[in-house]
Parts: structure tokens; C-alpha cells; sequence
């Protein structure tokens, strides 16, 4: 028997009967562009035009003095177009539906980051787009649901389960079974079934490709530590392949909510509270309880707000190859307004995650170490939650002022 | 084992019917009014859903009767308990239907023995193909337990015997694509598949996914041994209550 797609004891394709023939196919085209040498220039010379790639790694001169501790760079994945490192994913894979010939793409999405990036991609490539968001993301992504609307997508609240990231995946499965002889799913992070993982980060590794060279470039050295979130984890992904051969310490940082012991939050690899399982097609630590229901989960960033985590970083975190921490919504929240007035750069509450865990750890190194931030994101998407979590008088009083010229 | 039940009870029927509840939807007590009900009505076999909070492969009604029965507290255990209660009381073959994680969580030896020691015969579980399933079969095997797998109308004939080889007690062909509880139509095309998948192995052939009345199970005589009512029983209970099962199974003949 065929075993595909394992990472250690992680990974796998636990596919319903009716998709096995679809990703048969999917596989086999994606074995085939990944031996195709012409294929990786395609999409390089593609995300080069279409997109701002490179994007620049900025070194953070305030920062760095304020914890006076190893220098510390940004990569800047929120100056991709869409404003997030999910545009690379959806380029990678909307060159494989052309080859395959498919005039549909659905997707799921959490901030709605992905979502947008794939009505983007549709617009570009012509195809039909339909995108599945929890309906509680729905409400707290509207600008993004917004943008995805005028791109011409179709976006669908789904009001099943936790009405999150998790329920938007089980729809867009649901679709997919009904209408794969025209559709591709395209799968937002490095999870679920093989080949997605491993798909997912085969196109992110642009990410690491590009700051390992970046840095070596300015620096003439490595950097001692890398940081990137963890949601499904393909930012991470995507930064730590530049780095998977070489003495640099990878670090994940999930989503700690509203702090690990309360319960309330989405850390699967910096808990004691995931167990692995299997669900959404693929095998890994999920948050679960004892039967193998999966639990609620929180975040501020809706795109860390998930139960499962991609397979292959679940290996690394067995085999000790990365190290995984958490950030409270609390720290999360005072990186993210420490860097916008130190540095003038707005990251998303996502990749504020990634900041606040280089900034525990920074003033510790010494000054001749270097450390990456991925900055997957940019924040302004985020206005409506940071605003509440500031608390801002004069944004709550332009919200009425905006209702009342709606007559709301 | 429940292939030969199979064989000798469609000497005496045309078609056998295979229905379907999601244990503890609306609750316990119900669910146990439905079995008797549909026992009494004359299906000959039964599925109980084990709910899971991400059931993939099912449609709204039964992935709502899923997300009920896990609110009011249906758990695995209970669900053993109930599962070994009805397979007591009642003499038509149980089958487990559930998802691949409540197996591994409860270890894949542990569940299948556990089957055994209350009586069930078979398991369906949708998202767990032969590939990712060594040990389950193995389990299921020392157990003599019926691994059942499913037939889709894009699986090719080489898959076909594939999953015939690993699979027993029957073979469940997916009327169509898509999930649980939505419109099919029962047409030559159809015929034609499950032509193929006659040919394909010697188990018999159950046929669900849209099979909700007297004119669906017709058309499915003679083309196949047993046909599974899923969703349209949990429609017809939640819309007239758990007396109207047994009534509605009778309107199937």
C-alpha cells in the first residue's frame, strides 16, 4: 500500500473515496512542474511583475537600539501585492490550474488575507472564484470580505461548527467533492491532504530563498534566530526552508489568546493541550478533547485562530528542528503598536505574533547577532480589531458619524 | 460473516435497506424509538453515525444532526453503550459509521475489539482509505469485522478491485459526487456505474447518497443488493418526531 505525503508520523492523505482521482492528478501535475526547471523561473518572473518580489528585508535601526540586543530585520512580505505572503501560494498554484485546465478555484479563509489573494489571482488568470469564511471571521474581516466582493468573488459566511477557519475548510471540501472535474481547491496554508503541505511551501520557500541571500548580501552572515507566526504555518514554512541546512535556530510563534492557562487560545506545538489526530484530511497535533472532537479555539488574529497545524512543522516540533512559543493577545497588541511607532511599519496582528516573541528574546543576544522577523503581513486590515484593542476614542466617534450619514 | 447475512436475506428480497442515524440526535431516547421503529418496519440494517465535530463527507442535515448530537453530549462512550443495547435487543446487523480520528484517538485495535465485544459487524469510515489504514484493517480483520469501503463514480476499475480486495461484507457505491443528503438522479448513467461496479468485485452492493423514496429503491432493484437511506430518515423525524419512522421505512416497499 501506497503511503503519501509523511513527515515523521505527521502528514498523510486521509481523502474521502470520491477525491482520491482528483488528487491523483493534482500530485502528478505538481511532481511535474517541480522537475520542470523553466516552471520556478515562470513563477518568479511572474511574482517579479505582478507582485513586488523581491521584497525587501528591511533592517530596523530604532528597534534594535531601543532593546539594544541583536539587530533585528524585517522581512517584508506585507509589501507583496495583496499586502500578505499568501499571494505567493495563490500565483504557485493558479499556474497549476491553468496547466490542469480547470476554469474554477474555490478557497477557504481565515483573515481573509488568503481570500483575497485568490479573488485576485481569479480576476488575473479568468477564473470563477468562491470563497468560504467562518461566519464570525466575516464579521471581524469585513474590509476584506469588501475587497474580495469587488474582485469579483463569490464569498460565502459559513455558519456551521465554530464558524472559523476550520468550518471554512470542511465547506470548501464539501464544494470541491461536488465539482472537481472544474474546480481546484486552493488550499491556503501547508496543511491538509499531500500534496498540499508540501505544495504550499514549495511555492512560500521563495520567502527564505530570498532573506537567506538578502541577508547574507548586507550582512555577509547569518542570522542566530529567524521568527514567523504559526497559523497553518506556511509563512513559517516559507521563511525556515531558507534555512533548513544551515546553524539558525527556527522559531514558530502561535497564537496564546488570551493566555495559555485560561484555556482560550491556538496553541498547538507550544502546549501541553494538542494531541495528534487526524482530520481535515491530514494527520497532526490537533486541539482536541479526549473523544477527538476538536475544540474552540481563540485569537485575536483570525488568521491563527485554528485547530490543526501543518504537519510538517508538527515533525520539526517532535525531532526538536524549531521551537515553538505563544504570544497573548495582550504582548501581541503592544509589539505591534511599538513597531508602527518606532519603525513606521504596520504589521498585521498575525505577524505582530512573530514580533512579540523577537522582542522577549532580542535584548538577550548580543549586539553582533542577527535575527529575521517575517512580517507576513500587513495590518491595516486589522483597523476595526486594533481600534477596539486601543480603545480609540476618536475612531469610535467616526464610526458613528459614519453610521449616522447611513442613517443606521 | 455479514456477507453471507447479506446473501441469504436477499434469497427472500429484492432489495435490502440499510438505514441511518447520527447516535443522540435529538437525544438517546429517540435515537432508540428511531432503531425500533425501523427494525420493526422490516430494514435490515442499520448504520449508527458516531458524530464528529468535522464530519467532511456529509451535507447539511446530517452534519447539523453531527454538531446536535455533540451539543447535547453524545460521546463515544455513550455511544458504545447505546450501540451495545440496540445490537442486544434487536437482531439485524449494526454497523459503526464515523470519522477516522474517533478510531485513532481511541486506538484502532481498542475500537475494533470494542466492536466485537458489543456485538457490531461492520465500519464505514469515509475519510480512512485502505492506503492510510494497515493497522484498522488488520484490527478489523482479527476481529472478523467487516471493513467497508466505498465506490465513487470517479474511481477507476483498478481501484475498484483495489478497494474490493480490502474491503468486506459489502461495497458502498456513492450514487453520485458531492456529500450526504443532496438531489441525485436515478438515470442510465447511473446504471451504467453501477454495471461496473458489479463487475468489479463479488460483494454485494449497497447504493446511497440521495435515496429518499418508494421510486428510488425501485429503480435500484436488480442493479443492487441493498439501498441506504441516510438523511431522508433524519428529514422525516425531524419533521414529524420518531413515531413516523417506522411508517416511512413501509412506504419504501
Amino acid at each position: 500500500m501506497k503511503k503519501r505525503g509523511y513527515y515523521g508520523n505527521f502528514g498523510g492523505a486521509f481523502l474521502p473515496e470520491i477525491l482520491i482521482a482528483t488528487f491523483d492528478e493534482l500530485e502528478a501535475q505538481f511532481e511535474k512542474i517541480k522537475q520542470d526547471p523553466k516552471f520556478w523561473d515562470t513563477y518568479v518572473q511572474l511574482m517579479s511583475s505582478y507582485s513586488c518580489r523581491p521584497t525587501p528585508l528591511t533592517f530596523a535601526r530604532n528597534l534594535t537600539n531601543y532593546f539594544g540586543g541583536a539587530k533585528i530585520y524585517i522581512k517584508r512580505e506585507d509589501l507583496n501585492h495583496t499586502g500578505a505572503h499568501k499571494l505567493n501560494n495563490v500565483m504557485g498554484q493558479g499556474l497549476l490550474v491553468q496547466k490542469m485546465g480547470k476554469q474554477r478555484v474555490i478557497a477557504e479563509t481565515g483573515a481573509g488575507q488568503h481570500g483575497v489573494a485568490c479573488a485576485t489571482m481569479a480576476a488575473k488568470f479568468g477564473f470563477d472564484c468562491t470563497i468560504y469564511m467562518g461566519e464570525i471571521d466575516v464579521i471581524r474581516q469585513r474590509p476584506n470580505v469588501f475587497w474580495m466582493e469587488q474582485l469579483g468573488a463569490t464569498v460565502i459566511p459559513v455558519t456551521n461548527g465554530t464558524r472559523i477557519l476550520k468550518d471554512a475548510i470542511n465547506e470548501a471540501f464539501r464544494d470541491w467533492v461536488s465539482n472537481m472535474d472544474t474546480t481546484h481547491y486552493v488550499l491556503g496554508t501547508a496543511c491538509g491532504p499531500h500534496p498540499f503541505p508540501e505544495m504550499v511551501t514549495y511555492f512560500q520557500s521563495i520567502i527564505g530563498q530570498e532573506a537567506r541571500k538578502q541577508i547574507l548580501e548586507i550582512e555577509g552572515k547569518l542570522p542566530k534566530r529567524v521568527y514567523a507566526c504559526v497559523g497553518g504555518g506556511s509563512n513559517a514554512m516559507g521563511l525556515f526552508s531558507g534555512f533548513l541546512n544551515d546553524p539558525v535556530e527556527l522559531v514558530g510563534v502561535e497564537a496564546g489568546g488570551k493566555g495559555l492557562a485560561s484555556g482560550l487560545h491556538a496553541s498547538r506545538l507550544s502546549s501541553d493541550d494538542a494531541s495528534p489526530g487526524v482530520a481535515q484530511g491530514y494527520k497532526t497535533y490537533f486541539l482536541q478533547d479526549d473523544d477527538g472532537q476538536m475544540k474552540e479555539t481563540h485569537s485575536i488574529s483570525a488568521g491563527l485562530d485554528y485547530v490543526g497545524v501543518s504537519p510538517i512543522l508538527a515533525d520539526m516540533h517532535d525531532k526538536g528542528l524549531a521551537r515553538f512559543e505563544s504570544a497573548t493577545d495582550e504582548k501581541v497588541i503592544a509589539a505591534l503598536k511599538l513597531t508602527m511607532q518606532k519603525e513606521g511599519i504596520i504589521p498585521a496582528l498575525e505577524s505582530s505574533h512573530a514580533f512579540a516573541q523577537a522582542f522577549e528574546e532580542a535584548p538577550q543576544l548580543s549586539k553582533d547577532e542577527i535575527i529575521i522577523i517575517n512580517q507576513s503581513g500587513r495590518g491595516d486590515k486589522d483597523i476595526f480589531t486594533v481600534a477596539d484593542a486601543l480603545d480609540d476614542p476618536k475612531w469610535k466617534k467616526f464610526i458613528k458619524t459614519k453610521a449616522e450619514e447611513y442613517h443606521a | 460473516m455479514l456477507e453471507s447475512y447479506i446473501l441469504k436475506k436477499r434469497q427472500q428480497k429484492d432489495i435490502l435497506l440499510m438505514t441511518h442515524i447520527v447516535m443522540g440526535y435529538p437525544d438517546f431516547e429517540a435515537s432508540y424509538k428511531i432503531v425500533k421503529q425501523m427494525v420493526e418496519a422490516g430494514v435490515d440494517l442499520m448504520e449508527l453515525q458516531i458524530p464528529f465535530s468535522e464530519p467532511m463527507a456529509d451535507g447539511p442535515v446530517i452534519l447539523h444532526a453531527n454538531q446536535k448530537a455533540i451539543e447535547g453530549g453524545s460521546t463515544v462512550l455513550k455511544c458504545f453503550e447505546f450501540a451495545q443495547k440496540v445490537a442486544k435487543d434487536f437482531s439485524i446487523p449494526f454497523l459503526f459509521m464515523s470519522y477516522a480520528n474517533i478510531l485513532y484517538k481511541y486506538g484502532m485495535e481498542q475500537f475494533a475489539d470494542k466492536m466485537a465485544a458489543i456485538n457490531l459487524k461492520g465500519a464505514i469510515v469515509p475519510d480512512l482509505p485502505p492506503e492510510e489504514g494497515k493497522n484498522y484493517i488488520t484490527a478489523m480483520e482479527k476481529n472478523r469485522l467487516a471493513p467497508i469501503y466505498i465506490f465513487s463514480p470517479e474511481t477507476s476499475e483498478n481501484r475498484m478491485s483495489y478497494l474490493s480486495t480490502h474491503g468486506a461484507g459489502f461495497i458502498y457505491c456513492l450514487a453520485r459526487k458531492g456529500v450526504t443528503g443532496k438531489a441525485t438522479s436515478f438515470s442510465n448513467e447511473l446504471t451504467t456505474y453501477l454495471e461496473r461496479c458489479r463487475q468489479a468485485t463479488t460483494l454485494p452492493l449497497a447504493v446511497g447518497f440521495g435515496v429518499k423514496d418508494k421510486a428510488d429503491v425501485d429503480f435500484l432493484k436488480g442493479k443492487a443488493d441493498i439501498a441506504v437511506i441516510g438523511s431522508q430518515t433524519i428529514r422525516v423525524v425531524e419533521a414529524k418526531g420518531p413515531d413516523a419512522a417506522g411508517d416511512f421505512i413501509r412506504s419504501l416497499f
